[in-house]
């Protein structure tokens, strides 16, 4: 299995992304440059999370017009599976594979901890190897991470069940304590209409070797590889 | 706009905003003023020291000329003060492959082909006019004087020292600070692991902002920064240059007033992003072979790294001003000699591989603009166009400044402090309540409002997160890992700065030793007062020979750092602090030790032991209100033997965990080893509390005091026998004096509390303060 991880000038999560898919899980794992205008032939493609030019201006919002970013918008429609982690997330956002917008969070820190998921659907390409319901410990590194979008939007994600992960306490528990950016309805982590394109917040490749103190986010590496 | 003619800092912008203005401004070119006496002492330039200018020129310096000696000759650039202490300090070894002083951080092998390059400096000054710029830009500039090197930075530290925060100026300077921090080092993606923090009313007006960084590379990558090979083309890459952080070096070198917030311009403005992409291209060039040296552009930014580069390399370099690039118009050479702009660097390249090196900056949309080459020679030739506007010798800049020796004399205060008689102190009579006001005090508490803004864990190499005794992150592809650990108590080196001192090089070692690092070197960042005042000039020959002890015991070399001197505020010279920047590695890391308690019914030890010393301590400052004493002794040979015992039974396997017992002494200790990151806290049950001459301590030393080369343990009951020859053998005094159990701490008949109730405490002490004004 071939996997491509994306990297932006300011991206910082790439080497963590491609640490993992490559020594951890063994995939045949490649670094493609932001100014590439073609993406070889792959079986996942990863935005990492970072500062990918900065952020100065609105997380992402410079991002989406990379050269490579077509490609993988056209990579993207075409059903090839997409992850956007953390800055990733906030890219796909901002250059429409996902529905929603980022705001600061609302304690207007940057905030690096981990915290409790839900898994809130576990029958996409993503989660796969996941119980429905299952929690899992993986942490956040994000100043601008509360998800927010328009009440349709909400409707839509909630009813079609697009919403994979959400902030709860270690117990699974929903609560407004446990929600530590302030995201509607908790969101974490969402998925498109087709199934293939996931953003989330949280960063898998953080935990995902015992010496790092957990193997939660290795789930998800392990369903994609399904 | 005050008198153009009488102070250097004239061009006052007063805020961020403005700068940014003038980007787009058209400013007019400024006319130099004519040099008076009054000109020359406001460059902080003495009489003396001005002849010796003339006689190293043969005529008189002009107006750039001036600016270029002032900023070189500063105690920030020159070390002029300190120089002839910091050379007793021990700087070789086996490891080192840099020597502190010869480049822009010491360099030491830790084997595998791999080599460490670290530093510490200090950011006070900005820091205290605009902490987060201040902040920001610090952490910009140390993290440059590690890939300047070839290393690839992995990991950031900061030492922090604010005044009481139950303070309105603490609070802002903490949440300025943190967030400066922050902002620079999350987004150019390097973990800060960890550090220290103190609050004391000393710090109040100067806060210590020290900000600390290592790199790793491979021996072959490298680099240095000398300009050689005459016709050898030299670069400017990065960032344009402004008038942002004019002076700034010798800003840091006078002492902070009332007038400094006027000061603003010498602050310089921070762009984390370009500095992401300077570090990428700058390693990539160093990979790709086809330069010669690489300088950052920091402290005195274009006059420093031009001057310093010729002169380790023995050549002359001449560089053309009008090829600079310029974010501001109107700029006379002075102030883009002295300009401090930000994410700057110089390299030396080779002739006929301009085109690759151009190429390189070119990927990570950077230019890399040919300013200028390397000449025959011994001079620094600034040109402007065809104008020459400044000659100087490059070594009488680098290397040649003026040494003093200053007066010393010991304080008067250490007549008061000395006298200090335990007895005049009552005891407690509710230990419980002085163990709570501990865990309530902010130094002591918890640390995690302020790390939890910092990206501790980018890299994915992280193992101990803040919290622990020292960070400890890995080398991805070895079994190698890198233990680091800051510290420096200042109230003791206030009280005995020779002794406070050794105990912060000794704690920094414990903390290491304690995660299982064996320590291989220092780097120190000096904080003191003005050197003129022979107290102050006392107080840090005191430290420096307390830290070349300490250091020649454990047979740790240091590599490099930095001296901060004038740290005064209007009411007077903060506590010498010597901040002890250590770094250890573990050959294998799968023998590290967390520092908190893992399992119910594991055997608590206490290795070490304790007097009857409550000098200096937090529960004499925080509970009895009294700063006075001496500070715990600390015997080196005894420190030496507890690290022999922590290592063998590391290697043996027999520790669980390993505490180091510092600020708050055994109590404060212990109930930290109960306190888990992952919400598994857990209880102690103790029914001795170590004492080995029974009457002679009194309860609170027992429990409060801060006796030195002392660490809490925690084994499994089956190691119990293995773990005691350990101790016999290396001749370390221990006592067994209880187990993890249940969910309070219970120490003797003295204290008894539930741990959660002390967790709320000491987690809820920082954010508490902070979100009440006043």
């Amino acid at each position: 299995m071939k996997a491509s991880v994306v990297v932006f000038p300011g991206s910082n999560c790439d080497t963590d992304c491609f640490n993992v898919l490559s020594s951890v899980m063994g995939m045949d794992t490649e670094f493609v440059w932001h100014k590439e205008t073609q993406l070889n032939k792959t079986d996942l493609v990863v935005l990492p999370g970072g500062f990918s030019y900065g952020d100065y201006l609105r997380t992402g919002a410079i991002a989406r017009f990379s050269p490579i970013m077509n490609e993988v918008i056209s990579y993207a429609k075409k059903g090839g599976k997409v992850i956007g982690i953390c800055n990733g997330f906030q890219i796909l956002l901002e250059s429409g594979l996902l529905p929603g917008a980022m705001l600061p969070n609302r304690s207007m820190k940057f905030i690096c901890k981990p915290v409790w998921l839900r898994c809130e659907n576990n029958d996409t390409a993503f989660t796969n190897k996941m119980n429905s319901g299952q929690l899992i410990q993986i942490p956040i590194a994000h100043g601008e991470g509360n998800y927010t979008a328009d009440d349709d939007t909400i409707q839509k994600l909630k009813d079609e069940n697009k919403i994979i992960f959400k902030y709860v306490s270690e117990t699974g528990e929903e609560a407004d304590c446990f929600n530590p950016n302030g995201s509607r309805e908790s969101i974490a982590g969402i998925i498109n209409d087709k199934g293939n394109i996931l953003g989330m917040m949280p960063h898998p490749e953080r935990v995902s070797e015992e010496i790092l103190g957990g193997v939660d986010g290795k789930c998800i590496w392990e369903s994609v590889l399904v | 706009m005050g008198s153009v003619f009488g102070n250097p800092f004239w061009f006052k912008l007063n805020s961020q905003r403005e700068i940014m203005n003038t980007m787009t401004e058209q400013t007019q070119r400024k006319q130099e003023p004519e040099i008076t006496p009054e000109v020359i002492a406001d460059h902080g330039i003495t009489p003396e020291e001005y002849s010796r200018i003339k006689e190293i020129l043969g005529r008189e310096p002009n107006f750039t000329e001036l600016g270029i000696f002032s900023v070189m000759w500063s105690e920030h650039c020159s070390y002029k003060n300190s120089k002839p202490l910091l050379k007793t300090l021990p700087t070789s070894g086996p490891k080192v492959m840099v020597k502190a002083g010869e480049e822009n951080a010491g360099c030491l092998d830790i084997g595998d082909g791999y080599a460490v390059v670290f530093k510490i400096e200090s950011h006070n000054h900005p820091s205290a006019i605009e902490p987060f710029q201040g902040a920001a830009t610090g952490l910009g500039g140390i993290l440059r004087d590690i890939f300047t090197m070839g290393a690839r930075p992995i990991m950031n530290m900061n030492s922090l020292r604010f005044g009481s925060l139950d303070t309105k100026e603490a609070k802002h300077l903490l949440k300025g600070v943190v967030a400066g921090v922050a902002h620079y080092g999350n987004c150019i993606g390097i973990p800060t692991v960890g550090g220290e923090i103190y609050f004391d009313e000393s710090y109040s007006g100067n806060p210590l902002v020290n900000v600390m960084s290592m790199g790793l590379l491979k021996h072959e990558e490298l680099s240095k920064g000398a300009a050689t090979g005459v016709g050898n083309p030299i670069f400017y890459v990065g960032a344009t240059t402004g008038r942002d952080g004019l002076g700034g070096a010798a800003f840091a070198s006078k002492e902070l007033t009332e007038e400094s917030t006027e000061d603003r311009p010498a602050v310089q403005v921070g762009d984390p992003f370009k500095e992401k992409l300077l570090l990428e291209a700058c390693l990539e060039v160093i990979k790709s072979g086809e330069i010669v040296g690489i300088q950052d552009m920091g402290a005195a930014g274009l006059t420093c790294s031009t001057c310093e580069t010729a002169s380790r390399g023995n050549s002359g370099v001449q560089i053309d001003l009008n090829k600079v690039p310029m974010r501001e118009t109107g700029m006379i050479p002075y102030e883009t000699m002295l300009s401090e702009s930000q994410e700057r660097m110089l390299i030396i390249g080779k002739k006929g591989k301009e085109k690759e090196v151009e190429a390189i900056f070119e990927k990570w949309d950077l230019h890399a603009v040919n300013i200028g080459e390397v000449c025959e020679g011994h001079m620094m030739r600034v040109f402007e166009g065809e104008k020459l506007v400044a000659e100087i010798p490059a070594k009488a800049l680098a290397d040649d400044g003026p040494i003093y020796i200053r007066e010393e004399k010991e304080p008067e205060y250490l007549k008061e402090t000395r006298a200090f008689d335990i007895n005049t102190v009552k005891e407690p009579t509710d230990f419980n309540e002085t163990l709570k006001k501990l865990m309530d005090v902010p130094s002591i508490a918890s640390k995690s409002w302020i790390y939890e803004q910092y990206d501790h864990m980018v890299r994915t190499d992280s193992v101990y997160i803040p919290g622990h005794d020292a960070a400890l992150v890995r080398i991805k592809g070895t079994n190698r890992g890198l233990a680091v650990s800051t510290d420096c108590n200042g109230l003791y080196c206030y009280l005995d700065p020779y002794e406070g001192a050794k105990i912060a090089v000794s704690e920094a070692a414990r903390n290491v030793v304690c995660v299982g690092g064996h320590p291989i070197g220092v780097t120190d960042c000096l904080n003191f007062g003005n050197p003129m005042k022979p107290e102050i000039f006392w107080q840090f020959h005191q430290a420096i020979d307390g830290i070349k002890d300490a250091c020649n015991a454990f047979d740790v070399p240091i590599t490099g750092g930095n001296v901060s001197l004038y740290n005064e505020n209007p009411s007077g010279a903060i506590y010498p602090t010597p901040t002890i920047g250590l770094v250890g590695v573990l050959p294998d890391i799968e023998l590290r030790t967390p520092s908190a308690f893992q399992e119910q019914g594991d055997v608590i030890y206490l290795m070490g032991e304790t007097f009857n010393e409550i000098g200096g301590s937090q529960y004499l400052a925080e509970v009895q209100g009294v700063r006075a004493g001496l500070p715990p002794k600390l015997d080196l040979e005894k420190e030496k033997q507890l690290y022999k015992a922590i290592h063998q039974s590391q290697q043996k396997k027999l520790l669980r965990s390993c505490h180091d017992l510092s600020d708050g002494g055994f109590a404060v200790a212990l109930t930290e080893c109960c306190f888990s990151e992952s919400g598994k806290s857990l209880g102690a049950k103790l029914d001795s509390l170590g004492v080995f001459n029974e009457g002679e301590v009194r309860k609170d030393a027992l429990l409060f005091g801060e006796s030195q080369s002392r660490v809490i343990a925690s084994c499994d009951p089956e190691n119990v026998e293995a773990l005691e020859v350990v101790l016999k053998e290396t001749k370390v005094p221990f006592q067994k004096v209880g187990v993890v159990e249940g969910n309070r701490v219970q120490m003797d008949k003295l204290i008894d509390l539930p741990v959660s109730e002390l967790e709320q405490i000491f987690r809820q002490a920082i954010p508490r303060r902070m979100e009440t004004q006043s």
